[in-house]
């Protein structure tokens, strides 16, 4: 029953210097039977071309089978598929799994338990999630919490190489995906809180050597400004400004996290990855652009230049961390061919790029935004409601959206069918609450109360349909809490999202119309997937175990006193009865359309 | 290290003078304590709060008992949320997630230089030219950020993991680096300036913050049970007032800097 891609894999790692990886993975990622990618492809769209499940028979879908993980903190991300092997993970302690699709229920392969530094818990900012492993030239790889990064063989999950990218101690944590492109694995960092200064760093997938290193700020040999850097768009800052843009030397605990979500265009040999928030958390001490924290960035694969940057929230005051997806696709925007970018961010703003050179066509709200009134798109800067900025000391009311954003990590998904995009977004705004007296280490000092609350129409959450050449919503469908969980489309014309409280939803992807729903065993902050089993047969596929930063008071059993805990999420979690609704779990469930014919196969 | 073993002892032996008849054991004080944070604490007793615990445990007639675990993220939820212990010696009275006893002394953010530069102020011009310390996110780093001042500001970690060998990464560092010239002004939370310069016998002047801007400088501290144990609360607070001048001369033993309450005179 093995297929091709492991025979591939098998040459490939015969013949390291015949063919990069990302051939490959080009190659593979193209057959819809399989997912071997974290967001299906290099281009993100999260959108597959299998279409035996359609709006028709899609009322028809049950559960196949499940799987639990065996841990029960929050589960973001999605499994892969390749060949005829799914590779699973888990939440912290990360658990990697190879289950085989060829054996009746997909019994284990292997399974394999990475030895963690405990001390990377107490630093983890919103809960122990993890959001997915990569597959490339017959490798598993991926990233722990406690900051390593790990090769498995895919075959057999024997341990190929370990390396230490982020230091607990220091605050720096890992709970992104990565990507392989060509030959190197290139991941980032997670720890905005603590002091760190962000970086993406690439390591040769056959031996975990680091190739090269990009600071999100500091000198610009350490970001690595290629010498045309932003020449189409020379005001959105130039070589320099990654020190000037900071009083002194504050860019030395910069923050600019790496944690989101990475995308590749192998014509343009550009890699798009964002950048978090600035530290430290008050803006006050790093008063100017904090560059280049909050931006997008393009960089050659091969050497980490950056050929362009667009900050797109200078100056944070929100905690609007620039991380989420950017979804490579061509569209016509206001009569043209553009190779596009489009990035939902946390910010309230879905904007549209020029992805060739980072020029901006398109920026408005998808959700309810007031912290500013919008983007000029000349300048390329936020045209900011002073009275909503905040300040240590002050108490500043009503910011919409709140830090979650008007979307978190939850990635979208692109159906070049319909042309629009589909997302799960927040509807939630928050008060940004005086002095907040605050201890560690023997001292006090001083923090912000960060209290959220729904947004207007009193729901906390909307799976919306999106037309990124226009700036539209197309349809949304409001949900009691926020959408979490990422976004697939397929042929068949569906979308399909998890809701927090556990349901796992199919609509149809032209009119958002709820065709099929299936309540899960915890709520559901993971990606769904789809693919072709050996029997031909399309799955579909999804985490469920609530958590993520607004789930964790249900993950972690917070207490319910303190509706400031958890970076502001108790308050609203236990208020919106998220508790009632679902409990921990980290099970994966694999969905198919029953046939006439009895669904246990002959294998 | 043998300090230890000998409180112990003195603890127990105490328990059985004032403690309750024998056969019916008196729970000890549980006490939360970071295992490796001087001045506060250590697991060799050696800081003011380990020394302010024995004495609030004599005083109660209960033998001492400890949970070690780092004063950082979570602590809270890890110590008296889990119910691995019930009192932290000196938190902030304001701070929200335990039942704080009343104030047993106040203390502030100093400024601590050499003698001679004479700095008394956040305001003193002099700041603008010197290379300045500070914890990050403290009170004073705001406040030198609000004054335009953090051209000159190194920022050093307040948290830290006592598992961690990487001694740069300690709350002591920033006074190191000011002893060692490599900074000509510290900001830094009274207790640790106090301890030190007695520690090193450094001739240092220690001047606090002075209150009244946007952020504040000094705190009372307090000791810290959970919400609902308002019964230890209050046999904690008649120990403070019992042993008020005790605690006083352990406080003056390390050298921290005591200020008068808000409003008082100084």
């Amino acid at each position: 029953m093995r297929r091709a891609p492991a025979l591939a894999g098998l040459l490939a790692s015969i013949l390291p210097c015949a063919a990069h990886a990302n051939d490959e993975i080009l190659k593979l990622s193209k057959d819809d039977g399989q997912w071997v990618t974290p967001s299906k492809n290099y281009a993100s769209t999260r959108y597959s071309s299998l279409a035996q499940i359609t709006t028709r028979n899609v009322g028809k879908l049950k559960e196949a089978w499940s799987f639990a993980t065996g841990a029960l903190r929050g589960h973001e991300g999605q499994p892969l598929v390749v060949g005829t092997t799914m590779y699973v993970h888990s939440a912290y302690p990360n658990y990697i799994y190879a289950l085989d699709l060829t054996r009746e229920g997909a019994p284990i392969l292997w399974q394999y338990t990475p030895k963690q530094d405990d001390r990377a818990v107490p630093v983890a900012c919103c809960d122990l999630v993890h959001r997915g492993i990569n597959y490339a030239d017959g490798k598993i790889l991926f990233s722990t919490l406690d900051g390593q990064v790990i090769a498995l063989e895919a075959a057999t999950g024997k341990e190929l190489w370990k390396v230490r990218n982020a230091d607990p101690a220091k605050g720096e944590t890992m709970t992104m995906a990565g990507l392989v492109v060509k030959d190197k694995y290139i991941v980032g960092v997670s720890g905005g809180e603590f002091g760190i200064r962000g970086f993406v760093a690439a390591y040769d997938i056959h031996d975990g050597r680091q190739v090269w290193k990009a600071y999100s700020m500091g000198p610009d040999e350490d970001v690595k400004l290629a010498a045309d850097f932003n020449r189409a768009n020379p005001h959105y800052g130039q070589a320099g400004q990654g020190t000037q843009t900071w009083p002194g030397e504050q860019w030395k605990m910069g923050g600019g996290s790496t944690w989101g979500w990475y995308s590749y265009d192998p014509e343009l040999n550009l890699l798009y990855h964002s950048t978090g928030n600035p530290g430290t958390w008050n803006p006050t001490p790093r008063k100017g652009d904090d560059k280049w924290s909050m931006t997008i960035f393009a960089r050659d694969p091969d050497t980490g230049m950056a050929r362009w940057g667009y900050q797109m929230t200078p100056w944070d005051a929100w905690d609007y961390d620039g991380i989420n997806e950017h979804v490579l696709v061509d569209l016509t925007v206001k009569g043209k061919p553009v190779k596009a970018l489009v990035h939902f961010d946390r910010n309230g703003f879905a904007y549209t790029l020029d992805r060739t050179n980072g020029t901006l066509l398109v920026a408005e709200p998808f959700v309810y935004v007031n912290w500013a009134k919008g983007i000029d798109l000349k300048t390329g800067r936020p045209i900011e409601d002073p009275a909503k900025r905040t300040k240590e000391g002050e108490d500043t009311k009503d910011i919409c959206p709140c830090a979650m954003g008007g979307k978190d990590q939850q990635p979208s998904s692109f159906s070049p069918k319909t042309k629009l995009f589909y997302l799960g977004t927040n509807n939630m705004c928050m008060n940004y609450e005086g002095v907040d007296v605050k201890y560690t280490a023997g001292a006090p000092y001083v923090g912000a109360n960060v209290l959220m609350m729904p947004g207007r129409g009193g729901h906390l959450g909307e799976f919306i349909a999106w037309d990124a050449t226009t700036g539209k919503k197309a349809w949304g469908i409001k949900e009691p809490y926020p959408v979490w969980s990422g976004a697939l489309t397929t042929a068949g014309d569906l979308a399909f999202y998890g809701t927090m409280d556990g349901w796992f939803k199919a609509v149809d992807a032209r009119n958002g119309k709820l065709l099929w729903k299936r309540k899960l065993a915890s709520g559901i902050i993971g990606n769904p997937i789809t693919y072709l089993g050996p029997d031909k047969k399309q799955y579909v596929a999804v985490y469920s175990g609530v958590g993520g930063w607004f789930g964790l008071p249900v993950a972690a059993h917070l207490p319910g006193h303190d509706p400031y805990g958890a970076l502001g999420a108790v308050g609203i979690a236990y208020k919106s009865g998220l508790d009632k609704a679902t409990s921990v779990g980290g099970t994966l469930h694999v969905f198919a359309v029953e046939s006439d014919r009895t669904a246990v196969s002959s294998r | 290290m043998h300090a230890r073993p000998l409180r112990a002892a003195l603890a127990v032996a105490c328990a059985l003078v004032a403690g309750p008849a024998p056969g019916d054991p008196a729970p000890p004080l549980r006490v939360c304590a970071d295992p490796d944070n001087l001045p506060f604490s250590n697991q060799r007793g050696e800081g003011f709060e380990n020394r302010i615990a024995e004495v609030v445990a004599k005083d109660l007639g209960v033998p001492l008992s400890y949970f070690w675990w780092p004063h950082q993220r979570g602590l809270v939820r890890r110590t008296l949320g889990e119910d691995r212990c019930d009192v932290l010696v000196g938190i902030p009275r304001d701070f929200g997630p335990v039942l704080a006893t009343k104030a047993y002394y106040r203390t502030t953010y100093v400024i601590v230089s050499r003698p001679e530069l004479g700095i008394r102020s956040l305001d003193d011009p002099a700041l603008k030219r010197l290379r300045i310390g500070v914890h990050l996110d403290t009170p004073p780093w705001a406040a030198l950020g609000e004054r335009g001042l953090m051209a000159n500001v190194r920022g050093y970690p307040l948290m830290f993991d006592w598992r961690d060998s990487d001694g740069t990464r300690r709350p002591a560092k920033v006074l190191e680096d000011l002893r060692d010239g490599a900074m000509d002004v510290a900001i830094v939370w009274g207790p640790m300036a106090g301890w030190f310069a007695k520690k090193n016998a450094l001739r240092l002047a220690i001047v606090p913050v002075p209150d009244g801007g946007r952020t504040p400088m000094s705190f009372e501290i307090s000791m810290g049970v959970r919400k609902s144990d308002a019964a230890l609360k209050a046999r904690l607070e008649g120990a403070i007032d019992r042993q008020g001048a005790e605690i006083e001369k352990v406080l003056a033993d390390y050298g921290v800097p005591v200020v008068a309450a808000k409003g008082a005179p100084p």
